[in-house]
Parts: structure tokens; C-alpha cells; sequence
């Protein structure tokens, strides 16, 4: 009989972690009406239920061993200063139950200060930034904590519909511990006027679900005399209680 | 009491600034012995590639076995560092992906019998609010195929678009399966719902 921290193997039978499942409109439809490049690409049939088995309650531990640089400071990767507001973007990934997630993967992406992706199918008549590449990796400490220094992003223009902008946002995505903590998401910002038109944020049924996208201004955590910040909380699926059998004599 | 989650968004057009890495679709490195090669095609419902798409594979190595703590059975016997068990490929112009691995062994079910060696697949694109979750098994599985639990909860109809099947690209590759993903249309790949 082996015996871990997370459960027990007895007679071929396993104890593993579950993953709660998301409540209904917390995660946004896969078919959503006002963005339209959903509507060929997201599955039509039913859906079939994949219990949490071995391959889903593991998953990627990425850490230095495979990802060598990370580079949590996108203002000092070029020769010169990137144009714009210099902001600084923390916070902590825990999972549903309030346990701080450490030692996971953030990469993050994002537009220059004029709206402007540094990407070759990117169009947008907005000025290049030569001193800034918009992209951004760290792994969480023991507390589960993250921190950037980056540049705030400006909004751009997108053909969804007539006269379409995305409101300035950071493209964030995430591993936890489990295929089934996996997050791809963006952060926004808080009083943006743009937030209540853009159907992608509003894809989001769930309005409390809904302002957890945006970031908090924290005059706390700004650095004087250098640059802002705004606090960012990443919550993942947690797990739910387990029961463990009782092993026999 | 559990707090709700960050929601999910779509990795929109421009990921590849960040995600992809060239060892990526490398979950092995090409040419380590018994390696296999399974390369595919993203479509959408009109049957058009999918030129920005994200692939990601997480598996067991041969053993049956997971490089991490909550794998019960403890600490990995075959191995190691070297076998990483994850994977990740943009699609080209042509919706085409590749992912360079170990065949995976059979992984317990948790309940006393066996799972099929299988792949878990997350699916990313611009217009995927979230991602698609799909499994890769093979066709030359076929006794274990018929006793996995998770096939045999997808209809008979449709699990062969779970099947990565031996393919011939004229290149003579070794160990080359392919595996094409469906988003929509009579072949719409199985989907899960975790």
C-alpha cells in the first residue's frame, strides 16, 4: 500500500482530489450571440461528462526546469523605455476554497499604450512601440502571489461589429495544479467606459462572476514617484472534500 | 463557502506572442526512441481550417504514470524530469497542428480496472470564450478501447472521432498518427464537459 499527502491506493482503488464544477454563468457560453467568431467554433453536439480521473486532477507543473527566463518586468526587456503609464499588476491566484495556488505558471499578453499588438496579423494603424514586446511570464510564490510591472494598455479597434474597441485589458492564462484548474482570461480596468459595450466581457452572465475580471486600484501598492497599481486576484476551480476509505487491518 | 471563479475569456488573435515556444510541441525531443508524432487539423463549422488555434495535450508517460504529488500511486518509477507530459502547438495557416510524445500507458480508473492509453486536449482559439476539452485514444487500442469507461459513455457513433488512427504522409515518419479536431459538422469531434 503507497500512501501520499492526497489519498491512497487500496486494492486498485484510488482517493484523488475532485475539482468543483463552476455554477452555471460563471464561466461565459461557448455560443454567444454578440461575438461573432463563436458561432463556427464552438461545439454543436452535446457535451459528454468526463469524470476526474488520474489525467485530470494532475496536469503541468511548468517551472524553471522548463520554462527558463521569466520575466515578470515588461518595462526593462528592450535597450530603451516603452512609452506610456508605467502600472504595476498583482495579486494572488487561490483556488474556490481560499487556498493559495504557488509555484504556477502566468504568462500574460497585451497591446502597447496606443492599442497596438506586437503581431504580425495585427492591423491597427497604431504606433509600434520598439521598447515594448507586451509579453510576460512568473511563477506564483508560496503565498500564491504574483507581481508585473508593465505598461497600461490602450484600447483597440476590432471588426466585430460597427465602430467595435476592446477596452484596454492584459490577456492572462494559467495553469493551477490540474487540467481542470487551466485558465485563459483577460484582465480589465476599473471605470473603463468601454467595459459595457464589448461582448466578449459581457459574455459573462453572472455579474459578481462578471467584476471579478476587472482589476482594483490600490494607491496602497503604487510606488511614489514611479508607477500605479492595480490588484488582481485569479480565482481556479478548487476541491472539494474528500472522502477517504478508511483503510482496513 | 466557495468563491466564484474568474471567468473565463477567449486567448483572442494574438496569443502567440506569448504561448507558443519552440520546444512546445516537443513533449519529447523528435528522433528519442519509440517516439510518435501526432499531427492534425483544426476546422471550424464551414469546414475552414482554423489558422489560430491553440493546442494542449497532458498525459501519463508508457508506465501509465504522472511526473506529479497527486498522483497516489507516489513517486514516478520510470521516470523523471525527462518526460515532461505536456504539450503545445499552434495551428499553421492550415489549421494544422503537431505534437511530438511518447505513446501514454494505460492509467488506472480509480475503481480497479483500466482507462485506454489516452491524451486529455485543450482546445484555445480566437472565438472560444473557453476552451473545448477533448481526449486522443488510438486505434490500434482496440481491447482496451472497448473496456475504458469514458468511450464507452460516448456514443458508439461518435468515438471514432476520438481515435488518432496510423497515418501515411508519404514521409515514411515513424509512429505518425493523425487526429483531426472538428469544432462543428457530421464529424463534430466529442467534446467534454469536466
Amino acid at each position: 500500500m503507497t500512501v501520499s499527502d492526497q489519498g491512497l491506493v487500496l486494492s486498485g482503488k484510488l482517493a484523488l482530489p475532485e475539482y468543483a464544477k463552476p455554477q452555471p454563468g460563471n464561466h461565459p457560453p461557448l455560443d454567444f450571440e454578440g461575438y461573432k467568431s463563436t458561432r463556427l467554433r464552438h461545439p454543436k453536439q452535446p457535451l459528454v461528462l468526463l469524470p476526474q480521473r488520474l489525467t485530470e486532477v494532475t496536469g503541468p507543473l511548468l517551472g524553471d526546469d522548463v520554462i527558463t527566463m521569466t520575466d515578470a518586468d515588461l518595462t526593462t526587456q528592450k535597450p530603451g523605455e516603452p512609452q506610456g503609464q508605467r502600472i504595476i499588476v498583482f495579486g494572488q491566484v487561490r483556488d474556490s476554497g481560499g487556498r493559495p495556488v504557488p509555484d504556477t505558471l502566468i504568462e500574460i499578453w497585451q497591446a502597447n499604450a496606443a492599442g497596438r499588438y506586437l503581431h504580425a496579423r495585427e492591423h491597427h494603424p497604431a504606433p509600434i512601440d520598439p521598447n515594448f514586446d507586451g509579453v510576460g511570464r512568473c511563477i506564483t510564490d508560496q503565498g500564491g502571489r504574483y507581481r508585473f510591472i508593465t505598461i497600461q494598455p490602450g484600447a483597440y479597434p476590432w471588426g466585430n461589429h460597427y465602430n467595435a474597441w476592446r477596452p484596454a485589458h492584459i490577456h492572462l492564462s494559467l495553469f493551477g495544479r490540474a487540467f481542470t484548474q487551466r485558465l485563459v482570461t483577460q484582465m480589465y480596468f476599473p471605470g473603463d467606459p468601454l467595459l459595457k459595450y464589448d461582448p466578449i466581457y459581457n459574455s459573462v452572465t453572472d455579474e459578481k462572476a462578471k467584476v471579478r475580471m476587472i482589476s482594483e486600484f490600490s494607491l496602497e501598492d503604487t510606488q511614489p514617484e514611479w508607477a500605479l497599481a492595480y490588484k488582481f486576484d485569479i480565482v481556479l476551480r478548487g476541491r472539494n472534500a474528500t472522502v477517504f476509505e478508511e483503510p482496513h487491518a | 463557502m466557495s468563491e466564484l471563479l474568474t471567468p473565463s475569456q477567449t486567448v483572442g488573435p494574438y496569443f502567440s506572442m506569448r504561448l507558443p515556444w519552440a520546444g512546445g510541441p516537443y513533449v519529447v525531443p523528435e528522433g528519442t526512441e519509440g517516439a510518435i508524432t501526432i499531427v492534425g487539423r483544426l476546422t471550424d463549422g464551414a469546414g475552414d481550417p482554423i489558422p489560430d488555434g491553440l493546442i494542449e495535450t497532458w498525459q501519463a508517460n508508457p508506465a501509465g504514470r504522472f511526473a506529479h504529488p497527486d498522483d497516489p500511486r507516489g513517486p514516478v518509477p520510470w521516470g523523471d524530469k525527462a518526460f515532461r507530459g505536456f504539450g503545445r502547438s499552434e495551428t499553421a495557416h492550415d489549421g494544422t497542428f503537431k505534437i511530438v510524445t511518447l505513446k501514454p500507458g494505460p492509467v488506472p480508473d480509480g475503481a480497479g480496472g483500466n482507462q485506454a492509453p489516452h491524451i486529455d486536449v485543450s482546445v484555445f482559439s480566437r472565438g472560444m470564450l473557453d476552451r473545448s476539452v477533448t481526449r486522443i485514444y488510438f486505434s490500434d487500442e482496440e481491447t482496451a478501447n472497448a473496456a475504458d469507461p469514458v468511450l464507452a459513455q460516448v456514443p458508439a457513433g461518435r468515438r471514432a472521432t476520438l481515435l488518432a488512427t496510423p497515418y501515411d504522409d508519404g514521409t515514411a515518419t515513424p509512429g505518425l498518427y493523425r487526429f483531426d479536431i472538428r469544432m462543428q459538422g457530421d464529424q463534430e469531434t466529442v467534446f467534454f464537459d469536466m
